[in-house]
Formats: C-alpha cells, sequence, structure tokens
C-alpha cells in the first residue's frame, strides 16, 4: 500500500455505498476480480462437496449404518463427484489462471476480458442449475430431488425410465454449461498467452506456469468438447426420443462411456496440469535456485497432455474390450507415467542443493511430490488389466483417484493459497495457523485414504450405501472416516485463517517470498491496470534481473 | 515499473505477436471440431444399426445444387474480404451478400430435405437410429450455418448503414473464418452422410 494511488482508490471504496461495490463486482470484466470471484465460487462448492463427503463417512462409519437413506446415499455420491469436478477444481483452478496468467506475462488483461466475465457467470449459472435440482428435480413426477445416477451417469441409468423426473436433466444442463464456461475460458487463456505477452516474453522465457495453462487449457479444447457433445446426445435422447444409448432401439451405452471416459481422463490432466503449474512456481522459490531443466519440463507436459488423450479406456477394462484394445490402452496408460516421472525428478533436482525454506507453501509441495509420486503408482499398476479387473470398481479405486485429486491437487492448490494470498489481499496468511492446517491435512489424509486402498483389496466396493459386519472391513471404515473428519476440520481451519488473515494478517509488501516472477514487481493487491508501463523482460527470472544487476539471468541464456 | 536491467547493447528488435481475434476463432474451430468428431464417430458407429426402416439408401438423395452454393459461398466470403481490405466497401456489400443468399439457400435445401423425411417418409429423431444419428450431425452443422448466418446478417445491417470499412479488415477476416470452418465441416457431414453412410 506505498503508492499514493493505490491509496486514493482503496479511499473511494470504503466511501461507497455496499450496492455500488456489490455492483462494481458483478459487472466486473477485470481479470483479477473475475479470477477471484472464481476461487470465492468454488469454495462455496467444496464446503458443500465437502459437507456431501462426510455424510458418505458418515454412514460408511460403521456396518448397518442408517445415518441417510439409500436413495440420498445414491444422491449424496452423485453430487459429490459432480460438485467437485465441475464446480470446484475446474473454476479454481481457472480462478487462479485468471488471476495469474496476465500479472505473470506482463500483460493488463486477459485478451477477451468481457468474454472472461461471461465465462464465469456461465459456470456460476451452471453451479446454481445442478443445486436447484435439490428443489425442482422432482419434476411432475414425484420421483427423486437430486440426480443419483453416479458421476458418470451411464447409460441406461440416465435413461427417462430410470431417472425419470427432471433431477438429470439438471444434471445434463448444468454439466453442458460449465463445460461452455470451461471452453470460454480456455479459448481466452490460450489467447492471453500467445498475444498478449509484454515485450521481450518470449515463449522461451515464459514463466512455467503460463506454458502449463497454455498446454492445460489446450486440453480443455479437445478434452471437455466431447463430453458437451455427449450431453447435447443425452438431451436429444431424454427429450426428443432419440436413441443414442437406448439400447431397446439398437443404440449402445458402451458408446457413452466410451464418450465420457475421453472427455474423463484428459479431464484428470486438465486438473492437475495447474498443480504442476503451482509447484513449479513454488519449489524454485523456496529452495532458492532456478527451476532445474525448464526446456524438459514444458516438454514433458506437453507429451503428457498429448499421451492422456490416448488412455480413456483404462476406466473400462472389466467391460469386455478385445485384447488389443486392452493391451493399447494398458500401454499407453504406462506410457503416461513417463514425462510424469521426468518432472518429479525435476522438482526434486530443483530443491537439491538448494537452501530450502520450509514455509507452509514449501511443506504443501513438498507433501505433494510424495503423495503424487504414490498415486500415480497405484494408478500404474491398475493399467496391469488383469489387476484391474480385480480392483475395478472397488474402494482401492476410489483410494486412488482421491489420492491424486486430494493428495496431488488440493495439496498444490493450498500451497498456491499460501503462496499467492499475500499478492492478492496485500496481507500474510498466519504462517502458525498454516502449520496446524498443514499437519491436519497430512494426518487426516493419510488416516482417510492410505487406509481406504485395504477395504478395496479386500473386496469392498464402491458405492455401497451399507455392508455385513465381518467382511474384516469395520474398524478399517471407522479409521476411514476419523480421518474424514480430520481433514474437515482442517479444511474449517484454512478457512479461519483466510478470513483473519485478510484483516489480521501481516502487511506482506510487494514481494514477500523474495521470488523473481512479474506478479512481484507490483504492489499487493495489483492495481486495477497491474502495471503503471508494460514492462520489458530478458530473462526466464526478470525480478532476478533487476534485483542482481551485477549478475543478471539474461547475461546466461 | 521501468524497463528491467535488460543489458542489451542495440536497440530490442520489433515485438510481434499473433492477433487475438484470429488465435481466439482458430481455438474455438478446435474445439468446435472435437464436438463434430464425436458426432461423426457416432453416426459412423450406428451406420446400419437401426432396427427398423426408413434406412439411408431408401430415402436419402444427395443434395448436390445446395452443396453447391454453400461451397462457394466460402469464395464470395473471401472475395468480400478483400474488396474490404482494399476499402472498396460497396463491391464488399454486393459479396458479403451474396454470401448470406447462398448460406440462405443451403438452409432451405436443408429444410426442403427434412420436410420431405418428416412428410413422405415418416423419418423423425425418434423414428430409429439412423433418424437420431441423422438429424443431429446435420441438425449440429444447420444450427452453426444459421449462427453464421447471424452474424453475416449483422455485419450487412452495420455495412448498409454505412459503419463497416477498410478498420473492421481484420474483425470480417476473423468472421469469415468460422463461416470456411463451416464449409469445412459439411464437406466431412456430406461425405459421411451421403457417401459412406449409404
Amino acid at each position: 500500500m506505498s503508492s499514493p494511488a493505490t491509496a486514493i482508490r482503496q479511499t473511494e471504496v470504503l466511501d461507497q455505498p455496499w450496492v455500488e461495490t456489490l455492483h462494481q463486482w458483478v459487472t466486473t470484466v477485470d481479470h483479477k476480480r473475475v479470477g477471484i470471484l472464481y476461487i470465492l465460487y468454488a469454495l462455496v462448492f467444496l464446503v458443500i462437496g465437502g459437507i456431501e463427503a462426510v455424510t458418505i463417512r458418515i454412514q460408511l462409519m460403521s456396518p448397518h449404518n442408517d445415518f441417510v437413506s439409500p436413495q440420498v446415499f445414491n444422491r449424496m455420491f452423485t453430487m459429490h463427484g459432480t460438485t467437485m469436478i465441475f464446480f470446484v477444481a475446474m473454476p479454481i483452478l481457472f480462478g487462479f489462471g485468471n488471476y495469474l496468467v496476465p500479472l505473470m506475462i506482463g500483460a493488463r488483461d486477459m485478451a477477451f476480458p468481457r468474454l472472461n466475465a461471461f465465462s464465469f457467470w456461465l459456470s456460476a449459472l451452471s453451479g446454481f442449475l445442478l443445486y436447484f435440482s435439490f428443489l425442482g428435480g422432482s419434476g411432475l413426477y414425484g420421483a427423486g430431488s437430486a440426480p443419483d445416477m453416479g458421476w458418470w451417469a451411464y447409460a441406461p441409468l440416465a435413461a427417462r425410465a430410470f431417472s425419470p423426473g427432471s433431477s438429470a436433466d439438471y444434471w445434463t444442463i448444468a454439466v453442458l454449461v460449465s463445460g461452455f464456461g470451461s471452453i470460454g475460458t480456455a479459448v481466452n487463456l490460450i489467447a492471453t498467452i500467445l498475444c498478449m505477452r509484454c515485450p521481450g516474453m518470449t515463449l522461451g522465457r515464459m514463466p512455467l506456469l503460463s506454458w502449463l495453462y497454455l498446454t492445460m487449457s489446450g486440453l480443455a479444447l479437445i478434452g471437455i468438447t466431447p463430453l458437451s457433445a455427449a450431453q447435447l446426445m443425452l438431451l436429444v435422447d431424454r427429450y426428443l426420443g432419440g436413441h443414442f444409448f437406448d439400447t431397446q432401439a439398437g443404440g449402445s451405452a458402451t458408446l457413452w462411456m466410451h464418450f465420457f471416459w475421453i472427455f474423463g481422463h484428459p479431464e484428470v490432466y486438465i486438473l492437475v496440469i495447474p498443480a504442476f503449474a503451482f509447484i513449479s512456481e513454488i519449489i524454485p522459490v523456496f529452495s532458492r535456485k532456478p527451476i532445474f531443466g525448464y526446456p524438459v519440463m514444458v516438454a514433458a507436459t506437453v507429451c503428457i497432455a498429448f499421451v492422456s488423450m490416448s488412455v480413456w479406456a483404462h476406466h473400462m477394462f472389466t467391460i469386455g474390450m478385445n485384447s488389443y484394445a486392452n493391451s493399447f490402452f494398458a500401454i499407453t496408460t504406462m506410457a503416461v507415467g513417463v514425462p510424469t516421472g521426468i518432472k518429479i525428478f525435476n522438482w526434486l533436482g530443483t530443491m537439491w542443493g538448494g537452501r530450502i525454506q520450509f514455509k507452509t507453501p514449501m511443506l504443501f509441495s513438498i507433501a505433494f511430490l510424495f503423495q503424487f509420486l504414490i498415486a500415480g503408482l497405484t494408478g500404474i499398476i491398475q493399467a496391469a488389466v488383469p489387476f484391474d479387473w480385480q480392483l475395478s470398481l472397488s474402494y482401492f479405486v476410489v483410494a486412488h483417484f482421491h489420492y491424486v485429486i486430494v493428495g496431488g491437487i488440493l495439496f498444490a492448490l493450498f500451497a498456491a493459497f499460501y503462496y499467492w494470498y499475500p499478492k492478492v489481499t496485500g496481507r500474510m496468511l498466519s504462517e502458525r495457523l498454516g502449520k496446524l492446517h498443514f499437519w491436519l491435512f497430512v494426518i487426516g489424509f493419510h488416516l482417510c485414504f492410505d487406509v481406504m486402498h485395504i477395504p478395496g483389496l479386500l473386496g469392498m466396493p464402491r458405492r455401497i450405501y451399507t455392508y455385513e459386519p465381518g467382511r474384516g472391513w469395520d474398524t478399517l471404515n471407522l479409521i476411514v472416516t476419523i480421518g474424514a473428519f480430520i481433514q474437515g476440520i482442517a479444511v474449517l481451519v484454512f478457512l479461519w485463517n483466510l478470513i483473519v488473515s485478510c484483516w489480521k494478517g501481516a502487511e506482506a509488501g510487494n514481494d514477500p517470498w523474495d521470488a523473481w516472477t512479474l506478479e512481484w514487481s507490483v504492489s499487493s493487491p495489483p492495481p486495477a491496470y497491474n502495471f503503471a508501463s508494460i514492462p520489458r523482460v530478458a530473462s526466464r527470472r526478470p525480478l532476478w534481473d533487476r534485483k542482481h544487476p551485477e549478475d543478471p539471468d539474461s547475461r546466461y541464456e | 515499473m521501468t524497463t528491467f536491467a535488460a543489458p542489451l547493447a542495440e536497440r530490442p528488435p520489433a515485438w510481434n505477436l499473433p492477433d487475438r481475434g484470429r488465435v481466439g476463432m482458430a481455438c474455438l474451430i478446435v474445439a468446435e471440431s472435437a464436438i463434430f468428431t464425436i458426432f461423426v464417430v457416432a453416426y459412423l458407429f450406428y451406420v446400419g444399426k437401426s432396427l427398423s426402416g426408413p434406412t439411408p439408401r431408401d430415402v436419402l438423395e444427395t443434395p448436390i445444387f445446395y452443396t453447391i452454393c454453400l461451397l462457394s459461398s466460402s469464395l464470395t466470403i473471401h472475395l468480400a474480404a478483400r474488396f474490404l481490405e482494399r476499402g472498396e466497401s460497396r463491391t464488399f456489400l454486393i459479396w458479403w451478400l451474396l454470401t448470406i443468399v447462398l448460406g440462405g439457400l443451403f438452409m432451405y435445401g436443408t429444410g426442403q430435405e427434412w420436410y420431405r423425411l418428416i412428410y413422405e417418409h415418416g423419418l423423425t429423431i425418434s423414428t430409429n437410429l439412423f433418424g437420431t444419428t441423422y438429424y443431429s450431425l446435420v441438425g449440429l452443422h444447420a444450427s452453426h450455418v444459421t449462427a453464421g448466418l447471424v452474424m453475416l446478417c449483422t455485419v450487412l445491417v452495420f455495412g448498409l448503414a454505412g459503419r463497416v470499412g477498410r478498420s473492421h479488415s481484420r474483425r470480417i477476416d476473423v468472421l469469415s473464418l468460422y463461416w470456411h470452418f463451416v464449409d469445412a465441416v459439411w464437406v466431412i457431414v456430406f461425405t459421411v452422410v451421403y457417401v459412406i453412410g449409404r
């Protein structure tokens, strides 16, 4: 808050009535405000999805539990999955991208600011539509409320006969509209990164975060659209009496599975590549070393994006494909582990020999490295088709993908929150609460998801609302539920930290971490126009060059 | 925030970046291509799998005239854009109007075909798998042509009001990129539905 311009702006904000402030936020096209809206919106849904997860875990805490009915249980796991993927993970990652990418490449806004706001409001509408199904889902039939067909909506469960009423329609339209929002933002990010870079910011000098968001957006263009197409087909089936997925008329239920997973697997990488992006920015700063193997990191990311488009049917080994298809998808699935392994080596190479500072963002990043490795390994062993036949649709799979999404993506997101919160708000998050949050979450996470593998190996199927006692699952499920509660408490600590630090946190200043990318060169929070004059860069670490004019990076590039 | 300590001896080289409109439209085209790919795959997957008639062989007639209309509209919009680039607004408007007429003719042809299929052959979207996939794929394309026509007409209205000039040339180029895409998709839809699908 040093520059007089910012101070004047601040007083203006304080003086105007709150309706005016609200109006400004609703009509904003500023990439920073849209980014914050995305993140706040996702945090609301994180709490809602978390409550659904806890409901599921309470029900499964002990055998023959009747905390919720089977019908409600089905709605809970459907809504939990849909919410966490489409209304938490996607918007929060797009939110960070929106906020950070223009600042990092030295631009004043996104390429299409109004498209940006439009995409956000599409996403917001779709989340509202999905949750309106709790009220409006009964339709005229008095059947069902929220959708209960699982987040894959496999045929024929999603057909009129098995999902009467409107609940499945709310699901379909919500996912379709959120897909349009995602495509809009992906187009915007690509155009921003390719067309709005400041002078000197060649593709080879971009921060890795921009490179990874570019890859992720490209993947989103071809990964999310198949789902949009499949949703259109489902709408034709449900509203116009079409037969795409209607086996009675010669349609194929398997075709839906293919279409869904042609989206579903690239989606995992759409979510995890931004997580890689955060880690690639945070680890160098807290290791006090530039990133190890920048070009290889870029190449590995693009390679992951390509390979990830040819692995989808490993979700479908149990449907009885021929052995050629099985072998093909087993090999591609194992192959995608190679570039991912390269990235892990490079992050370790960055830390190796560095003066590591164990601040909260770094703690979450290190936990990410370990957990993402384990998550990848349980994924690779399921690429072996016979092993997958044994474990598919069991709690082992549930444990595996939660390891990726919670242990990988969510940990990276927490790291990003602690790292960039000072830039967004001008205040530091409390380090003490941050460490409490970290350790509670690590303990809760490992109690929950390490243990969850075992009932899966013992044969516990996913999506069952209760089970018989005496199968060796009882104690394990109790431990998993306790772990879920500890994670819930940790998230509450985190949210408390976000709220309290906004007023009571220490002043951050422009550059609290002594970092090297352009966003730290402007005030915290940045002014509406980002850069008073557009910067000119000569290396991958422009702020290093400025702080060390005697030994700039540009001398070696 | 002035310049960063860039130890460059000579003046920095010129900084040229691609046009964001073209990049944005190219991205949209990539995304749309993926949507069409899924519909084309569904069409090909279900060829000959209908449990009841009518079949494509029985009822489809190749719309050669209307295909020529749509494909030649790619040429006319290209010419229109070139004339605008040279600042010849009147000639631009003539070619632009011709593009709209050709696109409109194509839509009329589709309407004719659908009318014939529905009222003479009783083929609707819910009749059989052929009906479902045919109307979805052709309808998806037709909806893109319609969206294109709406945008073309908007430009025409502004053009007649004398508000489209040389300075809008790049935006017109972006719009014509979309129109070329719609035409290119028709080549694929035509091949799949009227050549392979029969």
